[in-house]
């Protein structure tokens, strides 16, 4: 079964975990200007949404790169780019359409949420569920249950 | 570590920022925060000094779990001779902007001196430079850092300022960051406004590393989490109600001071409290609530995020207030709504933004609208004098002196003085509801008795956030004390205090408490930090620390003679609820607290507690 990141951002608080974990996972520290996951807090709607790669089948990404640096995880769907591969010319970033690569001025290569390889540290940390690792078919499913049961009320309502 | 042994020292008069190494021998004896701040002020700064001198320090100051993934830690405390009150100060902020302050790289950033200009503090990672601030005076707190990060063209900066409270002198303004979490009490904003500091903005990319066991560490965090995660208080309670869970609870057991703490139990509690902030307004349908919010690090989220009613009438010319902002918390809601006899939620709602937009302390502000309120209704202040009516329980009064205070206006100039200030001029000092020129928090002690204690002895003035034994009184956290008598509350107040000490210092909220024991933060620390940060290193460091406090503020000048109530709560019996007939036994409580103390009958610590503490 492919899994996917599934993110309910009502269910969001804006704490950050996930930015820690990602960045620890990935680099050993806890600094959220590494993450690879981004919550951006919409204050005046109160509002908090995280947001990271979706995984595309078809990616953007992985398309546009001239070096073949970003190859797909057969265990995961995850594109993964591949460090000692990626010259940094940032194609990729102009590629994809929801700005989920990044380029790490530091480290001169982009990087991107590559799932951990199957267990994501934000889904993990996150107290609330807003981040949940699921059935890559059913990423809606939690959704469509809780629309269902308001449904049925309606219709016991009008019957 | 935790630390990054770093401290910025800012000379506001010379206009330099210099880096040094952090002195570690202290960091093992006061950890962070609260008390290693503390720790620096003291051996810099005379007690006597004037709070609005340049000899006055003000520090800003991260704990070791600040910037990690232990839950809460976010926080920062900014330490300073408070302005209000002349005695040590230390106010508390979550938000974002202590994790930033971290991942720049630094521990703590010590302001000196005074500019001769209005100028802010810029820092980027190892870089720091003061830079003009012509333009950001006069500027409110949501103004400032909106300005600031469009000229930084940085989104992801992280800003604390004063706002116009803060320029104005008023003596309870505090510092806001992340438009509407603040250092709050005892006037740390009236400081930074002596200083013409209006803000400090921070970009941090270095993070929080040095983790002495990142292995140990992440698995006494997530144990930890798991704890606040499995806790009715911090997993239901707070998300769900806020603070304001309390209110309708602390009124029902008459302990919610109404009109001035003549009264300890307000008609209009239910219109004021956390559920009713989950209902539907008539006028628009909407609940005032929108969401629940965390502060970073945080996996409790009590934070209110509020939308104002559009047609009340605070707000019905004003669309600039009609957003989502920061919403009413427990201590707010009672200062602003029961304090004076006013039951308006959305009055209430938006005298809590003026607060968060223009910097000053809803506690302080809205006990003192009470006690300008009762001088009104004794005949001693009048219509002519406040510019309006005021009689206790008016929505309008409240909402028209929050403006006037935020701006310096008229008699709002003299409500910026606080009630202890106020009272005095007129010649009703005892009307003044505070210890040490604080006003009290939420919470009556005729009520609440070790709550009393408490209040009388916080090295701070009047405080619920220095020895919270309403935990144990009330909600049987730890274990449940009787609130109605004074017995065993020397010795409870004083192991609140020493452990909320170390929780001040270590870079996460004091609501864990509600779940977590020293023992659950302790695990946390010692795979943080070098050292050894064992149960008993860490109980010594926080009685250190309230001793070392107390040692200033008796330098200071203040004696056993300031560890006391207002006369009302000591004369005056509660009226109804089920404290009716009780006055608040401090004089009983006093001197078996300085025994268990340690310390003489007039509030000294006895040499042998100083050195039992390596003081």
């Amino acid at each position: 079964m492919q899994k996917s990141l599934s993110i309910d951002a009502n269910k969001c608080t804006g704490c950050l975990q996930c930015e820690m974990a990602c960045s620890y996972e990935n680099y050993g520290v806890f600094n959220i200007s590494k993450s690879r996951i981004k919550v951006f807090n919409f204050e005046h709607a109160g509002r908090m949404v995280p947001y990271t790669c979706t995984q595309c089948a078809e990616a953007w990404c992985l398309h546009a790169c001239p070096v073949e640096a970003i190859k797909i995880d057969a265990a995961t769907g995850a594109k993964v780019v591949n460090d000692a591969t990626c010259v940094g010319c940032k194609v990729c970033t102009i590629a994809c359409p929801f700005g989920t690569v990044n380029y790490v001025a530091a480290t001169g290569k982009v990087q991107k949420c590559d799932l951990c390889g199957g267990d994501p540290a934000c889904a993990s940390a996150c107290p609330t569920g807003a981040i949940t690792y699921v059935d890559s078919n059913w990423t809606g499913l939690d959704k469509m249950q809780q629309w269902a049961s308001k449904t049925d009320t309606q219709s016991r309502a009008n019957a | 570590m935790g630390w990054t042994k770093k401290v910025l020292r800012v000379d506001l008069t010379k206009g330099t920022c210099k880096s040094e190494p952090l002195n570690m021998k202290w960091a093992q004896e006061y950890l962070g925060q609260r008390g290693l701040a503390t720790k620096y002020f003291i051996e810099e700064v005379d007690p006597k000094v004037d709070p609005l001198s340049p000899a006055n320090k003000m520090i800003m100051a991260t704990g070791p779990l600040t910037g990690t993934m232990a839950s809460t830690g976010g926080r920062y405390s900014v330490i300073t001779k408070g302005a209000l009150t002349g005695a040590i100060a230390c106010s508390n902020s979550g938000g974002y902007f202590g994790a930033e302050m971290k991942f720049a790289g630094w521990d703590m950033v010590i302001f000196e001196g005074k500019s001769p200009k209005p100028v802010y503090l810029a820092i980027e990672d190892d870089k720091a430079e003061l830079r003009d601030a012509a333009h950001l005076w006069g500027k409110s707190v949501w103004q400032t850092e909106e300005i600031i990060k469009k000229t930084h063209q940085d989104p992801q900066t992280r800003v604390c300022s004063i706002g116009r409270a803060g320029e104005n002198g008023v003596m309870f303004a505090c510092i806001v960051n992340d438009l509407h979490r603040a250092a709050g009490r005892s006037g740390v904003g009236t400081v930074m406004g002596s200083k013409n500091l209006k803000a400090v903005a921070i970009r941090g990319t270095k993070g929080a590393g040095g983790i002495r066991d990142g292995k140990a560490f992440m698995k006494a965090t997530t144990a930890a989490k798991k704890v606040l995660a499995e806790n009715a208080v911090t997993s239901q309670g707070l998300p769900t109600y806020g603070t304001q869970v309390l209110m309708n609870v602390i009124n029902e057991m008459g302990a919610l001071p109404t009109r001035n703490h003549r009264d300890v139990q307000f008609e209009g509690a239910r219109k004021i409290s956390g559920e009713a902030m989950h209902e539907k307004r008539p006028t628009d349908g909407k609940a005032n609530l929108v969401t629940n919010a965390a502060c970073f690090g945080c996996t409790i989220a009590c934070g209110r995020i509020s939308k104002i009613d559009e047609t009340h009438f605070s707000v019905v010319n004003k669309p600039e207030y009609w957003g989502a902002t920061g919403g009413l918390e427990y201590e707010a809601a009672w200062a602003l709504g029961a304090a004076n006899g006013v039951g308006d939620l959305e009055a209430l709602t938006y005298a809590n933004m003026l607060c968060n937009e223009e910097g000053f302390d809803p506690i302080t502000f809205g006990a003192t609208v009470g006690a300008a309120m009762e001088l009104y209704d004794l005949g001693i202040l009048k219509q002519e004098q406040i510019g309006m009516d005021a009689p206790f329980g008016s929505a309008q009064a409240l909402v028209k002196l929050a403006e006037m205070t935020a701006k310096g206006e008229g008699f709002g100039k003299e409500l910026g003085l606080g009630s202890a200030r106020l009272c005095a001029k007129y010649g009703k000092p005892e009307l003044s509801m505070g210890v040490k020129k604080q006003e009290f928090p939420a919470y009556d002690s005729r009520g609440i008795q070790g709550m009393g204690l408490a209040y009388a002895t916080s090295n701070r003035g009047a405080c619920h956030l220095r020895g919270y034994t309403v935990a144990s009184e009330v909600l049987g956290i730890p274990v449940k004390t009787d609130p109605l008598v004074t017995e065993g509350k020397a010795d409870l107040v004083k192991a609140f205090q020493d452990a909320t000490s170390v929780f001040d210092s270590a870079g996460v909220c004091v609501f864990t408490t509600f779940a977590w024991t020293l023992a659950d933060l302790q695990p946390q620390l010692d795979a943080a930090c070098e050292g050894g940060w064992s149960m008993e290193k860490l109980t010594a460091v926080g009685e250190r620390i309230w001793n070392m406090e107390r040692l200033f503020n008796n330098a200071a000048g203040f004696t056993a003679k300031d560890d006391d109530l207002p006369p009302r709560l000591k004369t005056e019996p509660a009226k109804t609820g089920p404290a009716k007939g009780k006055v608040n036994g401090i004089d009983k409580m006093r001197p078996e607290y300085y025994k268990a103390r340690g310390w003489d009958d007039k509030g000294v610590p006895t040499k042998e507690t100083l050195q039992r503490l390596g003081l």
